[in-house]
């Protein structure tokens, strides 16, 4: 027992301190496999879980963080099986000082309590209830309330917001502003689940300027669609079924706009784990300048296959 | 002023959907006059995007960007009359004139009777009307565009030349239109354009004299619609219509010309390849299988008939009628019948292999899968029935009769009830979940990608989670419905009672597009090739563009079309209340 207790905590050590020193402990003591844990060379899983890794950075050029992030993943594994579920969140705020890291907090937490409240309490009750309300309908209510709470406690501030319900292999995203949800596939496909609500991006999008022309463009940080920001706020509300072996990848424009879409998926593929894929990331953004605050949130779905 | 923009939906990265970009600049600084002109935008908006007509642009989106509006709509391919005016050299034909004249009236009316107010268009002239590439009118730059033109000549009031006396005081009503399409038609007859003439000059500008080919009737009508006074005008879009169908009538214009989107010839020109009659009406969807179309009717036979010919090969009489389809597994079929039976039978003879005894009528057709029959019944039992023996293997109780046909996957069975329970059970038969409509499902469900969707009686489109049966998305239609829905790629086409057939986006619940027949669609929607294939109450079968929801042709039978269509090698094969099986090349 003792012996398999110190396996333990020397697996958990390593995974904080990448020190020589505890590598060459593992090797000796051939629990190598246990240290792969989040990767995709697993043996085979068959409780299906979520695992999640998170970054979160001021970036190199700004003094103050004005993203926020949430995440919250559970299980329920009982007599009707395993019922992952996971909240995942990132809202970036802006509109100066206080008002920008204000309005993404109170995003944050209002969407995610709206959500816990009316998706994850009737999970609970026994026997366990489905929600009153259609999942997309209680998403787009959730990112309203936040919009209204932005608007009411941080006037002038504005935020995007980026919400994904994760329950077995569905995932349902609400959406405004220029953050974005990735699945990305095992077949080096990145797949963007949402719009980015930017000007430049509509252009883009529409084939009125090209990738090239949006980098530099002197309006790529004017967004039409944001929490706090004007009404009426039409969220983007999208339900997909999550990558089969994939990954979730949900961040802030301080990614995205600054690491490219390859450069991601590798750093994320080839990572040991979901949060030193994440490290890597914020790294990868700074190196190219850091331009912006940044926020990450990666999820893995495991043992959907062995379920 | 702002531009249009040709621009692609990137949403569909597999088909190629162009759309118009229209750019409004706001021509104010003055805060509250912005505010109005947005908010009324954005109503007007939403006005237009719940309008559904051939000859009106669908809209697709709208959003404000700081000084700047844009309205995402519909691409139409073609060429307004401005520039069909301008580029030809002669006269246009007064046939083809007339043609268009009268689609004109058509979108006119629709508008006009929008409930609950009517929608005047204010501003009909050539430049606003395109006709696209298969010669049809559509109206573009709806008045929605006008509050960002303040200040510019002739916008709030319409177009000078154009429009009628009384608008210029403020007065825009249906019979301004109507004046306004008199003037545009003027113009297309004598290249004339009003616009650079005294307003209200027709009078010296006579048609005959400009372009003496004209009949005089015509010249009536478009000087009828002219008159100073409204109330001396065509009263209505529809009056006017009519007055422009005499006409055609009598110079047999409308033989000559392309035919209007409501002149139900199209349909002549679509023959059957051959129709079988069936001694009573044909309510269910034909099978294909192997050269052979095999039909339930309510005169309680299933015949099988050759697909290529119509011949009558074998019918098999049941003591009930027959509403389902029947399914096909190796050398048997199996179908069910209101004589409570299900029959299994050879597809060869149509001699009866065995019979299995529900409790009830059977109107859900059956699915094989697992060596095993499954299908509800009246007797509110889903039955599973071994193929081989035809002894039942379990059945599962729910809350009320199953017309609903089961859909299997890999691990589960799907169905819905006439309650409005909809079940998922086990292949053993134990319930994984149960979800409740609020009123009865006889829609069958699909599944695709981990979602099921269905239909209930509760006037709402359902997007359920396969794995527990949560709610996904809901989507509410005028009416109730009956129909099965079809998937295909992120699209779900479903029909109902209020007439529609719905083009929805099954991630989002986004409708793409609606079409209207003229009664309930109880038939479900059937994809094949790039046509859409659905049949109504109102006695047609409609054959629609299944990515914009155009209308390509109908094809009129004798009674309602309550079966779907199915096809097979660009032979389209379906039943009707009118008692035949129609074979249909499309």
């Amino acid at each position: 027992m003792p012996k398999r207790l110190s396996d333990i905590f020397s697996t958990l050590l390593s995974g904080h301190k990448k020190t020589d020193q505890t590598t060459v402990r593992i090797k000796r003591t051939r629990v190598e496999k246990p240290k792969d844990i989040p990767t995709k060379e697993l043996p085979v899983i068959t409780t299906p879980h979520l695992i999640t890794g998170i970054g979160h950075s001021e970036g190199l050029q700004r003094d103050h963080n004005e993203d926020t992030l949430f995440t919250l993943t559970t299980c329920i594994s009982g007599e009707n099986g395993s019922q992952p579920f996971g909240i995942f969140i990132v809202a970036d705020g802006m509109g100066g000082h206080q008002y920008g890291s204000k309005a993404s907090g109170i995003a944050a937490r209002v969407m995610a309590e709206h959500l816990l409240e009316h998706i994850y309490k009737p999970l609970l009750c026994y026997p366990p209830k489905q929600p009153k309300d259609a999942l997309q309908d209680i998403m787009r209510t959730g990112l309203l309330e936040a919009h209204q709470s932005v608007i009411k406690l941080a006037p002038g501030g504005g935020t995007t917001l980026t919400a994904a319900v994760v329950i077995g292999q569905q995932m349902t995203l609400a959406h405004a502003g220029d953050s974005r949800a990735y699945a990305i596939h095992h077949n080096q496909h990145m797949e963007v689940l949402t719009r980015d609500h930017s000007l430049v991006k509509r252009l883009v999008e529409l084939n009125q300027i090209t990738q090239e022309e949006a980098i530099s463009h002197p309006k790529r940080h004017v967004l039409y669609r944001a929490l706090g920001q004007g009404e009426p706020l039409e969220p983007e509300i999208i339900t997909s079924t999550y990558p089969n072996n994939g990954y979730l990848l949900i961040c802030s424009d301080g990614l995205w706009s600054v690491v490219d879409e390859d450069q991601i998926y590798k750093i994320i593929t080839q990572a040991p784990n979901l949060p030193v894929a994440c490290q890597q990331l914020i790294e990868a953004a700074n190196t190219a300048g850091g331009p912006d605050n940044i926020a990450i949130i990666l999820v893995q779905s495991v043992g959907q296959n062995g379920s | 002023m702002g531009a249009v923009y040709r621009a692609r939906d990137m949403h569909f990265p597999h088909i190629e959907k162009l759309v118009a970009v229209k750019e409004m600049i706001l021509q104010t600084n003055e805060p509250d006059v912005r505010k109005t002109i947005v908010e009324n935008f954005e109503r007007e908006a939403h006005i237009l995007a719940s309008l559904s007509h051939p000859s009106i642009p669908r809209i697709y989106d709208y959003f404000t960007e700081d000084i700047k509006s844009y309205l995402v709509l519909e691409f139409i391919k073609g060429k307004d009359l401005e520039a069909i005016i301008n580029d030809m050299q002669d006269f246009i034909p007064e046939d083809q004139i007339i043609s268009w004249a009268i689609e004109l009236c058509e979108v006119l009316e629709y508008l006009h009777n929008h409930k609950p107010e009517p929608i005047i268009f204010r501003d009909m002239k050539p430049s606003n009307v395109m006709i696209n590439q298969s010669n049809h009118v559509v109206l573009i730059d709806f008045g929605i565009a006008k509050p960002f033109e303040a200040g510019q000549k002739g916008t709030i009031i319409g177009t000078e030349g154009y429009s009628p006396p009384e608008q210029y005081r403020g007065e825009a009503s249906p019979l301004a239109d109507i004046y306004a399409l008199g003037a545009t038609l003027h113009h297309l007859l004598t290249r004339r354009n009003p616009q650079l003439e005294a307003p209200f000059s027709f009078g010296e500008r006579q048609i005959q004299e400009i372009n003496p080919g004209i009949s005089p009737e015509l010249v009536d009508i478009v000087n009828t619609a002219l008159l100073y006074n409204p109330e001396e005008r065509y009263q209505s879009a529809k009056e006017f219509k009519e007055a422009l169908f005499s006409v055609a009538q009598k110079t047999g214009a409308l033989k000559r010309i392309s035919i209007p989107h409501s002149v139900p010839a199209d349909s002549s020109k679509i023959k059957p390849l051959w129709t079988f009659e069936c001694e009573d009406e044909i309510r269910s969807t034909p099978l294909y299988h192997d050269g052979v179309v095999y039909i339930g009717s309510y005169d309680n036979n299933l015949y099988a008939l050759s697909a290529a010919t119509g011949e009558f090969i074998w019918k098999y009489p049941t003591e009930g009628s027959i509403v389902g389809s029947p399914a096909i597994h190796e050398k048997y079929l199996y179908i069910g019948s209101e004589d409570y039976r299900l029959h299994a039978i050879s597809s060869r003879s149509g001699k009866v292999v065995w019979t299995y005894f529900a409790k009830g009528p059977i109107r859900s057709s059956p699915r094989v899968a697992e060596g095993h029959v499954f299908f509800g019944g009246d007797d509110a039992h889903l039955h599973a029935v071994n193929l081989i023996t035809g002894r039942e293997a379990w059945r599962s109780e729910a809350a009320a009769a199953i017309r609903s046909t089961p859909f299997i996957t890999e691990n589960a069975v799907y169905f819905g009830c006439e309650s409005g329970d909809f079940y998922c059970l086990d292949f053993s038969g134990q319930m994984k979940w149960r979800f409740k409509a609020k009123r009865g499902i006889t829609s069958s469900p699909i599944v695709q990608k981990g979602v099921v969707f269905m239909a209930s009686i509760d006037w709402t489109v359902y997007a359920l989670d396969a794995a527990n049966g949560w709610v996904i998305w809901r989507f509410r239609m005028g009416k109730g419905s009956i129909s099965s829905p079809c998937v295909l790629d992120k699209l779900l086409f479903i029909g109902s009672a209020d007439g529609f057939i719905y083009c929805l986006d099954t991630q989002t619940a986004k409708e793409i597009w609606r079409f209207r027949t003229d009664h309930q669609v109880s038939s479900s929607p059937m994809v094949y090739k790039d046509s859409l294939y659905c049949g109504s109450v109102d006695g047609s079968v409609y054959c629609l563009e299944y990515s914009s929801g155009r209308l390509r042709w109908k094809f009129q039978t004798d009674g309602p079309v309550i079966g779907s269509p199915i096809a097979h090698e660009d032979i389209l094969y379906f039943g009707s209340t009118d008692h035949n099986l129609y074979a249909l090349v499309t």
